[in-house]
């Protein structure tokens, strides 16, 4: 093996001499401590080395091996709930060996090499296979058929395969070309920084649905497509990025923590094995890859975490499935790549960013979208990514919120003042935008009924005007407002209370199906509707706002998706009670106020009583 | 091997550039013998080829090129820790400073510390109460939390992490907690509050003092909250104390950090401060938790004053992503005697929802601090509009969250300094309030808790 010797120590950056015929982002071992480091920039026969584990102690004179090959991820059976670090690295073998800290120098190989996969071939002997065709299947988990691929670039007959239990290292197969034998395993190698190929890219057309209403019926993401929500600390990134990885609807769901703290991916670790899928009843841990490279742990591993859990969601999407990435957040993947530039004393760009900031960003979330696959049989694949943006102090001019921008297709405003007064989720209805709704349009009426999207056109064109008429609120108060507008405020804020409001923490309201968020938002828009038409024909505003009705609304998001239906009385019972007040009935009500509204509250303890039986039996 | 060397070529406020040296390493500690026979402390922040760039802990007074002395120690900065280090006080970098004996170390430890393998850590889900209504309602603290009090010059965040040091504990057990004091570049009196504080309460034995005060040298904060941590998880994770850290100021520390970054010559991000200034933080905050299997914990209350109460300065702002929530003092309330002044509004703690509800502090918590904000906000509306139209120009109900959201500020947030409320009082107090307003607009409460509790009159 080549060595080179360190001649400057700056923290995670190294520079060595000897180090000429060496290729950039070549990953190299540092020292007799074997810490390992990546090549990032040659001159002459320097090296400059940025290292993924603690320089402390590291000094000139020490060694650099070399390895010759830049920084691989290791691909096959086995990737399905685990937690990695930044370099694929697996922390639970970590702390079985190391202990509770995480210490420098551990050689671990990412995919565990003990453990036994049962594979069954769905390609025959003698069949020629080429770059990305299915050779046979693994049941990695419950949820997941984990296909076997042929690595890119490889071709050939097959001589031999065979069914049976068999280690990520052993051969399964062997293939003949041009006289030469391939042997194939399992496991295969992927370098993370290089895109993996596939034939052809897909516009993006189906929705991926979240179960977050405010998302779905507003400001969709498609399967495929990239988004981001940048927002001031506490304003709850991460909570909506956890939301999206328990209730995607994708099949695969790669989630990167990046810098961030450690207790919120214990906390990833901890409830995910506990939270059923609400599609298969199965654990969600069962389709999770984790990638965790927490703050404090060192950040030139954190540039790489990005690129490895990116490189595995790929992996997944060649496979024909549905992935998303979360990154959580790509502003410390940014905050890495500064320190670096840093160190290397480059020139630096914006607020000290790196110039080449926008293109290592725009060239990350190019890496997703909605592909026809290499490899036979022919499939679809898409990969979406989301990603979470740490702007200081919330303020939307920072380099890498811009330079995210430019390239998302979807932006969650999220805001501190709506954080406040506790509106989670604290994504602005103003702000946001979603360029894949027209593209999917269809699928969303497909998938809950049609004039959907004409019903959340119309919703938000009722928040659009409530943002108008709240200006003239706030100059010269309510009262000057005619019903007519009254009643439109009234309208929008049942939107926002009643359907956009979600408690992510609330064992029903966490996750609404799309044809339950259809059904609630058909409610809000036809109270409203009947309202204004109930005054015109002269009802009074007051007596409007006063129905009781109002409180079934707002509970209806705390309905469980089995017992859907109840929304459609809701609906008769408007219907029922906008009649009667038209009719002008209000005269004999007033005389029966008292014992109806008696008898209503009987009903409702009855009702609060049988919500309440039904949480104990969850 | 140690080597000494007298070839210092250059000195830049707190560095020195050592030349001719072999073998340095990078973090390695070493001793500066000044002409006048003083000793001083510094580490290595570079080495390259053959010269090493040392940070002098107690600053570069009394160093000259001619007759200093540089010896390497071949180590990284260690500390001895002991139990016997409750009840002491030492300066920034753990020297004895009581006049009491030297510590016998029972272990000798890295004070950089490593990171927790996020596979090892336990989620923070053990309530403390801290009797202080505006934490344990709305803002719950739990063990091996990172909760920081954001604050502002003039405003008593003293007195809150005094109070929470007194108060705190948790349900149920009568465990007590340690505490480890890192105190950097505070004014004696400060200093003195806090140690008067932790003698009144009798909590002095059970106290690690780390002080750092305002004369001390600026550049030896850097190495006090990491010296304060390395103690912590001592104390925490081998010998199972649960362990409560007070950091106060890490502005001081931000400040001293940007003075090295200055002299290092290196592109400075935001306001100067240096572009790693998040990692650098989070490789202290990080430092507390909780770890399968262990018995102790760290609880970290840090608290930074915020230049101009300014929330998006850089330390605020950063120290905000990295820990679990934030508790903000309002200087409105401050001024309306609300004692102590906490912004609930925009105060928040991260891990509250796994700290609370049943068998915790009680089943109705997470709807009524919900539905008790939601009140608090539309009252805080009202009050804005009332200043602009007159508080004629209300709704009906809006009169009723405006009286709601004095009464609140009032009776919840404000109790004084010696005030110990148990949870069930906070809670019910809270239910009381709610009482105020009408019963529909209770949109956040389950039915079930409405009945049980909005329902019931109060006694």
């Amino acid at each position: 093996m080549r060595k080179g010797e360190i001649t400057k120590v700056s923290g995670p950056l190294v520079v060595a001499k000897g180090m000429r015929g060496s290729k950039m982002y070549d990953v190299v071992r540092v020292s007799d401590e074997r810490l390992v480091g990546e090549i990032v920039g040659l001159d002459g026969d320097l090296a400059s080395i940025q290292v993924y584990e603690d320089t402390s102690g590291i000094g000139p004179g020490e060694p650099i091996f070399m390895t010759d090959e830049p920084l691989f991820v290791e691909l096959g059976p086995g990737l399905i709930e685990s937690i990695f670090d930044g370099i694929q690295r697996p922390l639970d073998i970590i702390k079985e060996k190391a202990g509770d800290y995480i210490t420098r120098g551990i050689e671990i190989s990412a995919l565990e090499r003990d453990k036994k996969w049962h594979f069954k071939p769905t390609v025959k002997s003698s069949a020629e296979v080429g770059p990305g065709d299915i050779l046979g299947e693994v049941q990695e988990t419950e949820l997941v058929v984990h296909k076997i691929l042929v690595p890119p670039r490889v071709q050939g007959k097959i001589k031999s395969i065979r069914e049976g239990d068999f280690l990520v290292t052993d051969v399964i197969c062997t293939l003949e070309y041009e006289k030469e034998k391939v042997e194939l395993t399992m496991m295969q190698r992927w370098p993370v920084r290089i895109p993996r190929p596939y034939r052809e890219r897909l516009a993006p057309s189906l929705t991926l649905s979240t179960g977050q209403r405010v998302i779905d019926t507003f400001f969709p993401i498609a399967k495929g497509g990239t988004a981001c929500c940048p927002g001031p600390f506490g304003s709850g990134k991460t909570v909506i990025q956890h939301q999206l990885a328990k209730w995607a609807d994708a099949e695969i769901i790669v989630y990167i923590g990046c810098g961030e703290r450690g207790n919120e991916m214990t906390d990833v670790l901890l409830e995910f094995p506990e939270l059923k899928d609400p599609r298969s009843g199965e654990p969600l841990m069962k389709r999770t890859v984790l990638i965790a490279n927490t703050s404090n742990m060192p950040v030139a591993a954190r540039e790489a975490s990005v690129y490895t859990g990116i490189t595995i969601a790929e992996y997944f999407r060649d496979m024909g499935y549905s992935v998303a990435v979360m990154a959580d957040s790509t502003s410390r993947w940014a905050e890495a790549m500064r320190e670096i530039s840093g160190r290397l004393e480059e020139m630096p760009g914006e607020e000290g960013y790196p110039a080449y900031l926008a293109a290592r960003v725009s060239s990350f979330y190019e890496r997703a979208g909605r592909v026809k696959t290499l490899g036979k049989p022919a499939r679809e694949g898409a990969l979406s990514v989301v990603g979470a943006v740490s702007p200081p102090g919330g303020d939307l001019s920072d380099p890498v919120v811009q330079a995210t921008l430019r390239v998302v297709k979807v932006f969650w405003s999220l805001e501190d003042k709506l954080a406040y007064q506790r509106h989670f989720p604290a994504i602005s209805w103003l702000n946001s935008y979603s360029l894949y709704i027209d593209d999917v349009a269809d699928d969303l009426n497909k998938k809950t009924a049609k004039g959907f999207t004409d019903l959340s056109r119309e919703a938000m064109k009722l928040l659009e005007e409530e943002a108008e008429l709240q200006e003239i609120v706030r100059l010269i108060g309510v009262d000057a407002l005619s019903p007519e507008d009254r009643l439109i405020l009234e309208g929008a804020r049942s939107i926002r209370e009643d359907f956009l409001h979600q408690n992510a923490f609330h064992e029903i309201d966490t996750y609404a199906s799309l044809k339950k968020q259809h059904k609630m938002l058909a409610i809000c828009m036809f109270n409203y509707n009947k309202a204004k038409e109930a005054l015109k024909r002269g009802v009074a505003f007051d007596d409007i706002v006063k129905m009781d009705i109002r409180d079934k609304i707002a509970r209806m998001k705390y309905l469980e998706e089995s017992g859907m239906e109840k929304i459609d009385g809701i609906r008769e019972e408007l219907t029922a009670e906008f009649d009667r007040m038209i009719r002008g009935d209000n005269i004999e009500r007033q005389g029966d106020e008292e014992t109806k509204r008696r008898g209503d509250r009987e009903t409702k303890r009855q009702g609060a009583k049988e919500t309440e039986r039904q949480g104990e039996e969850r | 091997m140690i080597k000494e060397y007298s070839s210092i070529s250059n000195v830049a406020g707190p560095l020195l550039l050592v030349d001719g040296v072999s073998g340095a390493k990078y973090e390695e500690l070493v001793e500066i013998y000044t002409g006048t026979g003083d000793k001083k402390r510094g580490r290595v922040l570079e080495v390259d080829r053959d010269k090493a760039l040392v940070q002098i802990f107690e600053g570069s007074t009394g160093i000259d090129v001619q007759n200093c002395r540089v010896r390497f120690l071949g180590k990284t900065l260690n500390i001895g820790v002991s139990t016997d280090m409750l009840g002491r006080v030492f300066d920034g970098l753990g020297r004895p400073k009581d006049g009491g004996p030297a510590i016998i170390p029972e272990a000798l430890l890295d004070v950089n510390g490593a990171p927790i393998n996020p596979t090892a850590r336990d989620y923070p889900n053990e309530f403390i109460q801290t009797g202080i209504s505006s934490i344990d309602g709305i803002n719950t603290l739990v063990r091996g939390q990172k909760l920081p009090i954001f604050s502002g010059s003039g405003l008593p965040h003293n007195r809150v992490a005094a109070q929470i040091v007194r108060q705190a504990k948790v349900l149920g057990t009568q465990e007590e907690f340690g505490v480890v004091f890192g105190a950097m570049g505070i004014t004696f009196e400060e200093a003195n509050f806090f140690i008067q504080d932790f003698t009144k309460s009798g909590a002095l034995e059970r106290v690690v003092l780390f002080l750092n005060l305002a004369d001390d040298p600026a550049i030896e904060r850097i190495s006090t909250p990491r010296v304060a941590f390395t103690v912590a998880e001592y104390l925490a994770f081998t010998k199972g104390l649960h362990i409560l850290v007070v950091l106060s100021d890490m502005t001081n520390y931000a400040e001293a950090l940007r003075e090295i970054s200055a002299a290092r010559k290196e592109i400075p991000g935001r306001r100067g401060y240096p572009g790693y200034l998040y990692t650098d933080l989070a490789s202290v905050y990080e430092r507390s938790g909780r770890i399968k299997d262990k018995k102790g914990s760290i609880t970290l209350i840090p608290i930074l004053s915020m230049p101009e109460d300014d929330k998006t300065h850089p330390i605020p702002d950063l120290t905000g992503y990295i820990t679990e929530g934030q508790v903000i003092l309002s200087r409105a309330l401050y001024r309306k005697k609300v004692s102590p002044p906490v912004d609930v509004q925009q105060s928040l703690s991260r891990l509250k929802d796994k700290g609370i509800g049943k068998g915790k502090t009680r089943e109705d918590h997470a709807d009524l601090f919900n539905q008790l904000i939601a009140c608090y906000a539309r009252g805080k509306e009202a009050a804005e509009l009332a200043v602009i139209l007159g508080e004629a120009a209300l709704s009906d109900l809006d009169k009723i969250y405006l009286k709601f959201s004095q009464e609140y500020e009032e009776r919840y947030i404000s109790q004084g300094e010696y005030e110990d409320r148990t949870i069930e009082q906070t809670l019910d107090l809270g239910w009381e309030l709610l009482r105020m307003v009408p019963r529909n607009e209770m949109k956040r409460v389950r039915d079930a808790y409405l009945v049980r509790y909005y329902d019931k009159k109060s006694k």
